[in-house]
């Protein structure tokens, strides 16, 4: 038998090693437009134990290794480009500690968006955390890898920001532990200690995270979503700005769609709002549609549609089915929220121009500090011009993003590119420093990240 | 098969492999998916599994015996139809079962799945034991053979062989002796309904099995049928009527809970215990009877209903849907469905984990041996928890 299997199968176990080429299929594929690629091997380790004999195994014989969340970046980060070892991370999906005076919890990386939102609903139905709106698998630890947001992005900024400490299996194979967990306080702060947050965003490269605790939130009683419509992209930045003035919401998020039909063209907004009565509500809602947004209405510029109580959870995965195909991709940016109007247009020309619904949205985050906008590419699976058009229109957008002065979010390779050739030179050579001191075999997802000459 | 010629071709690269099916409804953890929950890879998924098969049959990936393997570790549950987004989840299942018929016309089968439908082919059942022990469970029991009665009670292949599961049909045979109900059985006439045969991609054995049994229940001049078994119930009311079967069936529980509504039957022995209901996939998530068992252990003095988390259509398969309660692709590992929904239910702190199916009854037994909980919950059928609490009652 191969020797690396058998020691793969050594450290976990024969039915969580393969090698053959059912697993090694379907881990080549990232649900994007990014090319498949086959790993070498699939392994889904159980503890952070495993995981460093893995890594440890991989620096002895040099294999390339890619540490896999919930799969659904959708754009190309756990593909293996250079082959080597899938690290399948969600069978560590223990909830560890849900602390309720301190309002966090400590969790293991496979840990899905969903099985906490779910734990908590269960468990500490005055806690919640803020929920991306990606597929209920996505793991919160791949979501803080790429810097994801959430349904609280609004009050409380990036998911990467509301982190308490982690637990690091370095790519030499050292655990290390960061924040007050480190020093055995307990999991509940990222600070005062020296900064060392040099794991998140960086796809794995620096380590692979493998405990984390993230901040907790109050859930108020009530939550529910407020509808407001106008027709005029050029409105959208100032009333996103009224909006977060007000602080009384927990989510904005404005987008614009061609599917349906008759919404095309017209800017919504969907605004989150929590209470713990009825009274506190009422009071919320009357600041945002009466005194926030009330001249929009009485001037004909825009249209209050309702207010639905509950959180309807997202469901992203109807986007792929726009042209009855099984995919779609985006990219996502961070942006100045001054530039919605010509982020939208622009991805209504592109989507336009290679016969895609368009959709867009852009989500505060902080107060107006920016915005993550997406524009969103549908693509049917099977057809292989479909597949191609959209994969140029998210190259495009790629480079309208930079262009429009945003970052692009968890880019992929082509936007890896883009941003390390306008990448100081001094931080560019400082992320080759750190990548090369703690990772002296370039093992880790090799392919992503790199600097070298053509990026300068 | 090319794709070209696939029933599904234009459904099946609609899969987006986003997770939802991974689900129950509340969210509370990736394993309600049988083979997933066993394996957790992505493969096992039910978006890996329809990947697997585009592949397959685009040429991309050769059969091997794994990937036989994985498509029919899919026990056919419904859990992914039930909790995917997409407009065509309802045929999810379907293009599982048209990719098995693939491999059934290919002739290439893991093992245990040709050696089930050939002892069905060869003896009208999956264990291959002779067709003359087919009523051996029903020997001084008192029990007629069908012969113009109102009902005809189908035991079924594991109702009638198995010796678990017998004492279930033992246990309904006699309740409905004391009700009065006017039934009989096939004995050493009944046959394998075929079910598991649909489902594992044998439509030709299924044809054939569907066209004979309701030749001989026309012929007897069967019209109502009792099932034992859920499976048995899906394939008569569902698929039977394709064959000119239109038979008007009934899951056992449905019989038993009229007979206490209409207090024929008074379950008035008090045994103090608190059970927990498991939802077979034949009877919930296929055919939408979720309350109808419930009803009946609620109707039963002392009875403390307690519900799993995963309950109804979340209810997490016992892995013994699709043949696997004998071809056992999800068995051996704490992580088989089955050592997991007992788990379940004894977080409950249930005295009686009760079910309304004998391929569940076996599979959930065994696997609270397994998990060595027999001290504290035990496995019964309901007709043996309503037999149990009729046991004072005069009628």
């Amino acid at each position: 038998m191969d020797s690396t299997l058998q020691s793969l199968i050594d450290i976990v176990d024969q039915i969580h090693v393969s090698n053959r080429q059912e697993e090694l299929f379907i881990y080549s594929f990232d649900l994007g437009t990014a090319e498949p690629r086959r790993p070498d091997y699939v392994v889904s380790p159980d503890s952070a134990e495993q995981v460093q004999k893995i890594l440890r195994l991989a620096n002895r014989k040099k294999i390339p290794v890619v540490p896999l969340g919930g799969g659904l970046s959708l754009a190309g980060l756990a593909v293996p480009l250079h082959g080597g070892i899938i690290i399948d991370l969600k069978r560590m999906d223990r909830i560890i500690e849900v602390n309720e005076k301190a309002r966090y919890a400590v969790l293991e990386c496979g840990v899905s968006q969903a099985q906490l939102t779910s734990y908590l609903e269960r468990h500490h139905p005055h806690l919640t955390h803020s929920e991306p709106g990606a597929p209920p698998a996505a793991t919160i630890a791949g979501n803080l890898m790429i810097h994801g947001q959430g349904d609280l992005a609004q009050p409380y900024g990036f998911n990467s920001d509301l982190v308490n400490g982690l637990e690091v299996v370095l790519p030499t194979g050292e655990i290390c532990r960061f924040g007050s967990c480190a020093i055995g306080s307990g999991w509940f702060t990222n600070h005062p200690l020296p900064d060392m947050n040099i794991f998140l965003g960086w796809y794995g490269i620096t380590g692979i995270i493998t405990k984390l605790s993230i901040r907790l939130f109050p859930a108020k009683r009530l939550r529910g979503t407020g509808q407001f419509v106008v027709d005029n992209e050029e409105l959208v930045p100032e009333i996103l700005f009224k909006l977060t003035h007000t602080q009384m919401a927990e989510d904005i998020i404005a987008y614009s769609r061609a599917i349906p039909p008759f919404s095309d063209g017209l800017q919504h907004f969907t605004v989150n709002i929590a209470a713990d009565s009825e009274k506190e509500l009422e009071w919320k809602q009357e600041i945002i549609w009466d005194d926030t947004l009330g001249d929009y209405i009485r001037n004909g510029d825009g249209a209050y549609l309702g207010f639905t109580a509950g959180l309807e959870r997202p469901q992203i995965s109807k986007t792929s089915d726009y042209k009855k195909g099984g995919g779609f991709e985006y990219v996502g940016s961070i942006m100045p929220v001054e530039k919605y109007p010509e982020c939208y247009r622009t991805g209504r020309e592109i989507s336009e121009r290679h016969n895609i619904p368009y959709t867009v949205t852009g989500r505060c985050i902080g107060a107006a500090h920016s915005m993550m906008f997406a524009w969103t590419y549908a693509f049917n699976r099977a057809d292989p011009d479909t597949i191609r058009h959209a994969r140029e229109a998210l190259h495009e957008t790629d480079d309208i993003v930079m262009k429009l002065g945003g970052v692009i979010w968890k880019p992929g390779i082509y936007g890896q590119k883009l941003i390390l050739e306008r990448l100081d030179p001094v931080t560019r050579e400082l992320m080759k420093k750190i990548r090369n001191l703690l990772d002296p075999n370039g093992i880790m997802n090799p392919g992503n990240w790199e600097v070298n000459d053509a990026n300068g | 098969m090319p794709m070209a010629e696939f029933p599904y071709k234009d459904l099946i690269h609609r899969c987006f492999r986003c997770g939802y099916c991974k689900f129950p409804s509340n969210w509370m953890d990736v394993n309600n998916c049988p083979p997933y929950a066993r394996f957790r890879m992505e493969t096992y998924s039910c978006g890996g599994r329809l990947w697997l098969t585009r592949a397959w049959l685009n040429a991309q990936l050769e059969w091997t015996e794994h990937l036989a393997e994985i498509l029919y570790s899919c026990t056919t549950c419904r859990n992914c139809e039930i909790k995917c987004p997409l407009r065509f989840n309802v045929d999810i299942v379907n293009m599982v079962v048209a990719a098995r018929s693939e491999m059934v016309e290919a002739g290439r089968l893991p093992s245990a799945v040709k050696s089930f439908l050939e002892n069905v082919e060869l003896h009208g059942n999956p264990y291959g034991a002779s067709r003359a022990k087919r009523d051996v469970w029903a020997a001084g029991q008192g029990i007629e053979h069908y012969n113009g009665q109102e009902y005809l009670l189908y035991a079924g292949c594991t109702g009638s062989y198995d010796t678990r599961a017998q004492k279930s049909t033992i246990e309904l045979a006699q309740i409905l002796r004391k009700a009065g109900i006017s039934f009989g059985i096939l004995g050493t006439d009944e046959n394998c309904d075929g079910n598991e045969v649909l489902k594992l991609g044998e439509e030709g054995l299924f044809e054939a099995l569907a066209e004979e049994n309701t030749a001989l229940f026309k012929k007897l001049g069967i019209q109502r049928i009792i099932t034992l078994s859920p499976h048995a119930f899906n394939a008569f009311k569902n698929h039977y009527p394709q064959y000119g079967g239109n038979f008007t069936v009934f899951h056992y529980t449905q019989i038993l809970s009229d007979l206490i509504k209409s207090k024929i039957l008074k379950p008035d022995k008090k045994n103090n215990v608190r059970v927990s209901y498991h939802d077979p996939c034949f009877l919930g998530r296929w055919n939408n009877e979720y309350e109808t068992p419930r009803e009946i252990l609620k109707g039963i003095p002392g009875i403390e209903l307690v519900e799993m988390e995963k309950n109804r259509d979340s209810a997490l398969c016992c892995g013994g849907g699709a043949g696997n309660f004998q071809i056992d692709l999800l068995g051996g590992s704490k992580d088989s469905p089955s050592r997991r929904r007992v788990r379940e239910a004894a977080a409950t702190g249930a005295d009686i984990l009760a079910v309304a199916c004998p391929k569940c009854l076996i599979m959930l037994e065994d696997a609270v041996k397994s998990e060595e909980l027999e001290g504290s919950l035990k496995a019964m059928d309901i007709a043996e928890v309503l037999a149990e609490a009729c046991r004072t009652e005069s009628i």
